[in-house]
Formats: C-alpha cells, structure tokens, sequence
C-alpha cells in the first residue's frame, strides 16, 4: 500500500522561486561555505559581523513576493494606467523610432547592458569604439573639437558648462547670463547648480543684454524652445569681447541643416541625444552631450575615451584624462559625476550610424518639412506664429482660446505645450506622420472651417529655417557612419563590437563598491513597455498615473529598506543623488539661520565624489583621520568637530567603510556629531551589505543616497544608466528636490535633473526586483553577498593577506586583498595581476581604491559557488606564477603578469620569444581550452595616450598601418 | 648654487634677480609618467602657498604651489611641449617657472638639502 505524503499548494505555487534565481548559491553551497570559514549559520555570521548596537530592530514592511509571471502581470497593470496620446510638447522631449534591431541587440541585450565602466581597457574595446563614435557624431555635428562620451541630460550638461567656463575663461565677473528661451527645466537646474557658488544667474532676452551686461558666459538654444532659429554670432563676438564665453544648448538633428555652433564662435555646446533614437521614458535614460573647444579640454567634466597605442603598437581605446575626474582630483574634481549614461549613448551613436548622414538628414528635412506645412496650414487657418524662423517648434498666438484648444488637442489624441496662457506650441518629430499634420489643424479649426491639404506640399515645401544659417558644410564623413545601413551589416558590426568586450554575461565582475549582481530578464522586460517608454515627462499628471503609482510604492519599499521618511527619484545619479542630499543639509542649516554652517567632514578613505559633491554645494571640505585598521579615526574626528563645532554643517561617511568593514561605534560617531549641530550624510555604495540587517535611518544617519544601479539591480550599462535616490530623516523631508516646470513644490531645494522622475523609465527594474523579493528574499541577498566575500577571504588568505577584518576576522560584502608586499619580492603589481586575470577570463576587482596597491574584491549574492571557485583558482594559480617570479624562474621585466593580457595575435606570432610557453600565455589552466575570453588588444600605454590626446574615430589608415 | 625645498617637494634655486622653482625627483618618482603641465601665466602675481600650477601623470594631478610670494616672469615652454622632462631632467631642464620675489629674503625660511633628505627618508 503506497503511503502518501502531501506537499502544502503553497510550496508547489513556490511564490519565492525568483530569490533562488537572483541568489546563485544554493542552501547546500552556503552550507559548505560557513563550514569553510568556520560560522555555524548564517545567523550566526552575521550575528558576528553587523554589531548588535546597529542591527535593524524589525523586519522590512514590503508586498509577499511574486513569481515572475505574477510581478509582471501586476506592473503590466500598474504601467496602464498611463495614457498615452501623442505628445508634441517638445521642450527638449521628442519621440523617435527605434531602430528593431538596435533594440533587441543593445538595449535588450544583457551583453550591452551588463557591461560596467571601461576602466579595464583591454577588456572593453567593443563598447568603448561606439563611444569614440559618439563624440566623434558629436563633434561633426557641432563643429566642435571635442566631446566626451555622454553626460547625464540637457539641463545638469548645461550647468556643468556654467562651471566649466567659470573655470576656465579669463573674465572675472560671477554673472551667468541665460537667455529666455532655453528650455524652463533648464534654467531651474542652472539656478539650483548656482546659487551655492555664488553665481549670478541673470535670465533675460540675451540679445538686448549684450554687449554691456558683464558676464563671465552666457547660454543660449538653438534652435530656441519655443522655436525661433536666431544668429548667435554678433552676441559670440560681443561676449568674447569681455572675455566671457558662449555656450550653446543645441538640438543635434537640427544641426544637420544648420550652421552648426562651431562654426559661429560657441566655446561650449551641450544638449540631449535623447531624439536620435532613445524612447522619452517619461525624461529618461537618455545620454546628454558636451563638446568644447581645444583650450577648455583638460577641464571637461565626465569621462572621456580616447585612442591610444597597446604594448603591440596597434591602436587602442582607453579613458583619458582620468586626472580630472572626482576619483583622484576630489573635492579639486571638475565635476562629482560618475555614471553617465552610456548605454544610452550607444544608442544614439548606433543609431546614427544605421541611418548615416543621409538618412539623419532626411529626418532632419522631413521634421523640418512638415513643420513649415503645418505653420503654413495654421496661418491659412488664420493664426499668427510667434516667429517666422523654425525647425521643428511653432508657438501659436491663442489668446482666450489657449486652453479650450488644449483640451481639444487632448480629445483627439495630441498634448501640446501650453507655452503661457496666450500661446500654444507643437512640436515635430520623427514619428510625425501626414495624419498627425492634419489631425492638428482639425484641432485648430473653426467648426465648419476648411482644412488645409497635405498634398499641396506634395512636390516638396521650403522649411522655415533661415537661408543665412543653412549648413554647407560636411559631417559624418567618417566610413563607421556610411558602412552599416543595411540591417545584416549592422546586427554584425553590433556583435562584432560586443564580442570584444567582457560582460556579466561571461563571468562574474568582482568589483569592488560596484555590486555587480543579477539584472534579471523579467526586470528588464517592463522598460521598454510603450506605456512606460513613451510617455513624455511634462504630459498632464493625469496621464501619468502608472508612473506616479510606480514611484509611490518604490518609495515606500526604498524607505523600508533604509529606515528613511522621506526619498525623492529625481537624481539620475548616485554623484547626484549625493550633491541633492548635501543641498537638503545646506538648506536646513539656511533654514534655521545658520548659513555660516559650511564645514564638512570627510574621511581620508572617502570615494573621490564625496569630497566632489561637497565643494558643489559650497561646503568647506576638512578630511579627517582613518586609523591603520582603516576605521574612521574617533579622536581625529572629535577634535575636528569641536575644532569647527560652530560652523559644522555635516559629515560624510560610508557604512559599512569603504574598507569592507562595519565599524562599531558609528551611533557614537552620529551623536557626536548631532552634538554638534551637523547632519550626517551615510553614503549608499555599501547599501548590499545593509539591506534587511541594518537600516542608516535607524542608526543615526540623516540622509543617505542610494546607488540603484548597484544594490537594486539596474544595470550599469557600461557606465549609466545609473538612479540615484536621495533619502532623508523626516525634519529633512521638506528639503527634497522640488521642480517647478514639472509643479512639484520647491522648498528651498530645486531641480536637481531635467525630469521630475530623472531616469523614470528604468525605475520598473528596481519596482520588479523589490516585488519578486519581498523583505525575506532581500535579507537573504545581503547575508549570502557577506558570507560570499567572508568565503573569499578565508579562502585566499594564505595567498594573498586580507587587509582590514573586523576584530573577530571578518569582512562585510567585500574584502581587500592587499597585493602590496609583493611589488617588493616580485615587481609585480597589482595592476598585473589585474591585467593577468583577463587571460584567465575575468574582469578584475577594484583596483587600487580605496587603498594603492590592492585589489577590492565584491562577489554579490548572485554569483555561483562554482563561479566563485573558479575566481579563487585563478587567483591561486596567479600567486603561484608571481611565487615563480620571486625564486627567479622568470625574470621580473619577462612573465606572464608583466605581459598581460596575452591576445590571440600575440600568442600566435611567428616572434614569440619570452621566457615562457604561448600556452602558459593563454591558457594557464587547462579549463580555459573549452571556453576562453580573448582579450582584443594588449596592455594599453596610458602615458601616449594622455600624452597624445585624439578622442575622434580613428582613421582607416591607421587601422590598415596597423595590419600591414 | 645649493639647492632650498618645500614640504610640497619643489626645489627652488636662487638666480641673480629670480628664483627658478620645479618638482624634485621624489615628486617625478611619485607621480609616475608626466603627461601634462599647467603652468602660470607670465606676470601674474601670487602669494606663497597660491596654486600656480598641476602637473598630472595617468594616475594622480598634483597641485604645484607658489613656494613664496612674487611674480611670474618666466615659463618652461620647453616642459609644456615636452611634459616627460619632468621626469627625465626634474632638476635641470624640467624647471617649470622662474618668480621675482616680493622679499629676497624669504628663500632663507625654506628646508635646505639636509631637511629634505630628512623630509623623504
């Protein structure tokens, strides 16, 4: 007789399968792992690492987890509450096509999307090619020089061109002139930007305030934003004139029928790439641009690749002048951002590509085209235009009938801009179709009134752009722009460059401080919905309730996991989720009278934005002491704060500490500073160590940043799209980024991004990994992240010494193995190492921060253990090559980790001469001869690549000299 | 002709009129491969301890400072052209600026060559 035994519905339904996806070791991996280190539970670990003073009271009040299927359905739901009709808005928001098979293979390609900031560059030529095509796309366009690989949207790339210039021209006036008709959203980011440095943003008719208003600069749009095409050359003479410079905010699909800026005496151009194939996702991701002139190039804020040589002499992407950046510059940075918007941009540089200059420019004429015929039919309609000159953009004259037009527009299925309560504007774009055109004067018509007809402009019609400022001259020349039009040629070029490049796709990325851990699919899927892709961020709220139901819950999850009151989406950074949290101190302290309060602390051991964002918001930057074990030094720290106790405005500190370890005294080290009349500011970065264990709100932290991108599974994209969640206290809540353009109340603190969301459409990522989770599945991943690193330490402590463990041996999410004693036995450093585990197929922890000399090791949750094995084995067999390095085998200056990484071509040569086998080179241990990552270039030379700066598409000759 | 030092590790060597001051080989060696200098403009006046200058490797841009208070009256176009002089010649070909002093005298209250030995031990 068979005996039953019943499994409860509940178990079989499995509502908490995705945790078993997102989390890589097994019950059983985790068992051998604690008996490995010599933990008794996972409790019991954490329990020894998370000090009890600071443990979360309660658990995380988040929604059961649903399966996959069940998390979509709901979010499907959620996303329809959005309607959408078809925005002409404009104001910097167009909608575009997509090209399917940029879709499908870069923005839905974990590939593309799992890639992280090309700082190891031999590892990362592929995606770092469709950034040099980029800036070169770029600068052909504006006519500028120069241009880096993506800011984060129009308004911050404006103010950093604000900064940019008062660093750099000779006039010292403290006036920044913006003309009227730049985008609203950014004239409000400039202003916030402004007033903490104590710039002088003076908003006016440009025109008639040059020549003699004094200024060090001044920002203009072109085309302007309620549409008008104006000459800017007289105002670029009279401005340099007073040794002030021009920056021009300009539409890059306009460029390519009119003069671009370059060509008129802009010193800076900046603007969206957002239209050149990124859907508007409610204001974002999309990659913004900056380009200057020649002499402005050594100040550039944001990354920028350029082309350098490799130890072969073959040419060689890398990130160039990485000087300036926060990560060494520091509070001296010349701006705090990080992430970018990378993914993005390769967008738009494919997107380019695929179309050439032909193609943009037929888009370009279409837009422009239709433009002039609805202008034309508009003014048969008997309306008057607000200007005569056009791109894409008509203000219409519409006295009391403004908004009765509006909602009329709204019925049948358009929003257009209400400009004021006299003036409508409709805007143009790509997906513009004839039906739409008519559509429109359908809305505009009198009852009864003809309407004007399309096919009188059958033959063609002349835009409305002025003959003086059309474009003669040629851009896009370069044959990466006139070589992959037909879609197989480009699907190849796409996977061709992809191939290059070592993604999470391929192994694991142990970096330190970034979190690389699952991007699922199913958090994918949601973005590129229509209903959270299309809308645009200045549609009626009341078209917009998805995404004002998504942001609402996300919050309240976000505010659960970090013991917070208060969070605002806006940054779409975490450099900016940090600069809008160090405003909210600043406008607390102004609040209460205390604007002398300016000094902030930070410890030596700070990542390099800290100090980067402090300076931006006008703090006085004082850094203070870490001890040897590398905790923040209490005595040093103590001494400061009594030392500036009147002026303190707050501290900076990371928890757990940039060096892996949870210090036990941080309540201590928050009164003491609350003592004293300062916030403290708690750092996100280490948020995979935190969540569901302890909470910053709860131990003492008053406002906090989180960095999405990492703890909370959007993908770092090659370098952004990144969303940076500022998080406060509740008596802090009022001091959140507002946005005026967008109606949400300002209170002391203004815009801080282009879009009241920020990146609003990769906000589903995080919603779904929340909701798939629930509290239990996120507790879980951050004690399986710390018994990961823990596993890592024990495991390579007899080859290479963890540098800081807490008094019990133990680290947090990450550990640093300390690789500086053997510079001295061997030579070899911790950048060979690094370069050495490419050609056992890794990507290499973070190297020599916080700490020179070291490598910084995080595995997250999601790795397997025979993932994580294999990173241990490797390293192990590393140690041994370095062992033979140190008894003389091989000689210091001719090994393996000297000649890192080894390519095919090299290993291949006819002129192998080195002191060990080609197959020792490549495949240093025998599972490499099933699945082996070849890196495509050399060890890049850093020097002649700073030393020689050319960050344009490389030209073929190069390419062919290089073969020959 | 000794040679006086600054904390900042730039020497300074006294001239009829002028000091000449650059960054010593300890700073070289810190630094790594120079790529670029940023030098002051000729004319331009500073007080001691005023930023007059970066230099940057690959890995790090350090501030150059004015070791004392005086004008600018000479650059090294040869070290903008050629940044890798700093490395190759720190104390002889790579000098970065030559000043006239607000007060002669000050070159008196800089580390001399013993005191910066100490200083980098």
């Amino acid at each position: 007789m068979l005996m039953s035994s019943l499994t409860p519905l509940g178990d079989l339904e499995n509502a908490c399968e995705f945790e078993s996806r997102h989390i890589g070791l097994t019950e059983a991996d985790q068992a051998h792992m604690l008996s490995v280190i010599g933990e008794a539970s996972r409790r019991s670990l954490i329990e020894g690492i998370v000090p009890a003073s600071i443990a979360r009271r309660q658990g995380m009040q988040l929604p059961d987890p649903l399966t996959e299927a069940q998390a979509l359905q709901e979010l499907r739901t959620i996303a329809d509450r959005n309607v959408l009709l078809k925005s002409c808005i404009g104001q910097g928001y167009y909608g575009t096509h997509t090209p399917g098979v940029i879709l499908r293979n870069i923005l839905e390609n974990p590939a593309w999307y799992t890639a992280y900031t090309p700082y190891q560059a031999e590892i990362s030529q592929g995606r770092m090619e469709a950034l040099v095509n980029f800036q070169t796309m770029v600068c052909d366009l504006t006519g500028m020089p120069i241009a880096n690989a993506s800011m984060l949207d129009e308004a911050t790339a404006a103010a950093e061109a604000m900064t940019l210039a008062r660093r750099t021209v000779k006039s010292d006036s403290q006036v920044f002139l913006v003309d009227q008709d730049c985008h609203p959203q950014t004239i409000e980011v400039v202003q916030t930007r402004a007033r903490p440095l104590g710039i002088e943003v003076v908003v006016g008719d440009v025109v008639a305030l040059l020549p003699h208003q004094a200024c060090f600069a001044a920002l203009v749009q072109y085309p302007g934003s309620t549409g008008a095409v104006h000459d800017w050359a007289t105002q670029a003479e009279q401005l340099h004139g007073q040794q002030a410079a021009l920056c021009v905010a300009a539409d890059l699909l306009a460029l390519t029928l009119l003069t671009p800026p370059g060509e008129w005496g802009a010193d800076i151009v900046i603007g969206s790439t957002q239209r050149l194939g990124m859907p508007m996702g409610c204001g974002g991701p999309h990659a913004a641009y900056l380009a200057c002139r020649d002499a402005y190039k050594r100040s550039m804020p944001g990354r920028l690749v350029g082309v350098s040589i490799d130890a072969h002499g073959q040419p060689a992407y890398r990130l160039a002048l990485q000087t300036r950046e926060q990560h060494i510059r520091r509070e001296k940075a010349t701006s705090n951002i990080c992430t970018a918007q990378v993914l993005p941009a390769v967008v738009a540089s494919m997107y380019v590509v695929y179309h050439g200059p032909r193609g943009l420019q037929r888009i370009a004429q279409r837009v422009a085209s239709f433009t002039a015929l609805l202008a034309r039919g508009l003014r048969e309609l008997g309306y008057t235009l607000l200007h005569d000159t056009a791109f894409d953009t008509v203000s219409v004259k519409t006295s009391d009938r403004t908004d009765a037009l509006l909602a009329r527009a709204r019925d049948s299925g358009y929003n257009l801009r209400r400009v004021n309560a006299v003036t409508l504007g409709v805007s143009l774009d790509e997906t513009t179709t004839r039906a739409d055109l008519e559509a429109l004067w359908g809305v505009f018509a009198a009852t009864g009134q003809p309407l004007p007809q399309v096919a009188s402009a059958e033959a063609g019609i002349d835009t409305l752009l002025p003959s003086t400022l059309r474009r003669h001259s040629a851009y896009l020349t370069h044959p990466v722009f006139n070589s992959y039009h037909s879609e197989t040629g480009m699907l190849r070029y796409i996977r061709a460059l992809s191939d290059k490049d070592l993604a999470l796709d391929r192994s694991m990325i142990p970096l330190g401080s970034c979190t690389m851990k699952l991007n699922a699919t199913s958090e994918m899927i949601p973005i590129t919905w229509p209903a959270f892709a299309q809308p645009h961020p200045f549609a009626p709220a009341d078209q917009l309730e998805g995404y004002r139901l998504l942001d609402e819950q996300l919050r309240q999850w976000l505010c659960q996991a970090t013991g917070y009151a208060g969070i605002s989406l806006q940054p779409n950074a975490g450099s900016q989720g940090e600069y809008a949290g160090l405003l909210a101190i600043m406008a607390y302290h102004a609040a209460r009278g205390n604007s002398h309060r300016k000094v902030c602390l930070i410890p030596s051991s700070a990542h390099g934005t800290n100090p980067a964002s402090a300076q931006m918001v006008g703090m006085e930057v004082v850094v203070t002491a870490c001890d040897d074990q590398g905790n923040v030094d209490l005595v040093d720290l103590q001494a400061k704060c009594e030392q500036h106790s009147d002026r303190l405005a707050a501290v900076m500190i990371t928890y757990p500490s940039t060096h892996g370890v949870f210090e036990t005294q941080v309540k201590d080290l928050c009164a003491l500073v609350h003592r004293h009349g300062g916030r403290v500011y708690v750092d996100g970065a280490n948020m995979n160590a935190l969540v569901g264990v302890a909470a910053p709100g709860e131990f003492g932290g008053d406002v906090s940043h989180l960095n999405l991108h990492k703890t909370f599974c959007i993908p770092h994209g090659g370098g952004g799209p990144g969303v940076g969640p500022v998080c406060v206290v509740d008596d802090l809540v009022p001091y959140l980024p507002g946005h005026a353009t967008a109606g949400v109340p300002v209170n002391g603190v203004g815009a801080v991004s282009a879009a009241p969301l920020g990146n609003a459409a990769v906000l589903p990522i995080s919603w779904m990994y929340c909701r798939m989770m629930g509290a239990d599945g996120l507790r879980h991943a951050t004690e399986a992240a710390i018994l990961a690193a823990n596993y890592i330490s024990v495991r390579l402590r007899d080859h290479y010494p963890t540098l800081y463990t807490s008094d019990n041996g133990r680290v947090a999410h990450e550990c640093i193995l300390d690789l500086r004693p053997l510079k001295d036995s061997s030579g070899i450093s911790a950048e060979d190492v690094a370069k050495r585990l490419m050609d056992y197929g890794f990507h290499a922890p973070t190297l020599s921060f916080p700490v020179a000399g070291t490598l910084m090791v995080e595995p997250t949750e999601s790795e397997t253990l025979q993932e994580i094995d294999r990173f241990i084995d490797a390293m192990i067999a590393i140690r041994d090559e370095i062992r033979r390095v140190e008894d003389g085998t091989w000689p210091r200056e001719d090994n393996p980790l000297k000649h890192a990484p080894h390519t095919a071509a090299a290993v291949l040569s006819d002129g192998w001469s080195h002191a060990y086998s080609r197959e020792l080179g490549a495949f240093p241990l025998a599972s490499l001869k099933r699945q082996k990552y070849w890196p495509t270039v050399g060890r890049v030379d850093n020097v002649h690549g700073d030393r020689n700066l050319f960050c344009s598409c490389v030209p073929l000759s190069a390419w062919e000299a290089a073969s020959a | 002709m000794s040679l006086k030092y600054t904390a900042e590790h730039e020497w300074v060597q006294s001239g009829a009129d002028h000091v000449t001051v650059g960054i010593t080989h300890h700073a070289q060696d810190a630094l790594g491969d120079v790529v670029f200098v940023e030098l002051p403009e000729v004319g331009k006046h500073f007080k001691a301890g005023d930023v007059a200058g970066v230099v940057e490797s690959v890995k790090a841009a350090a501030d150059v400072y004015m070791p004392l208070g005086g004008t600018i009256t000479e650059v090294n176009e040869a070290l903008r052209d050629d940044p890798a002089l700093a490395n190759s010649d720190p104390l002889g070909a790579g000098w970065f600026f030559k000043v006239r002093l607000d007060n002669a005298a000050d070159v008196d209250g800089l580390m001399d060559e013993a005191a910066y030995q100490a200083l980098t031990a």
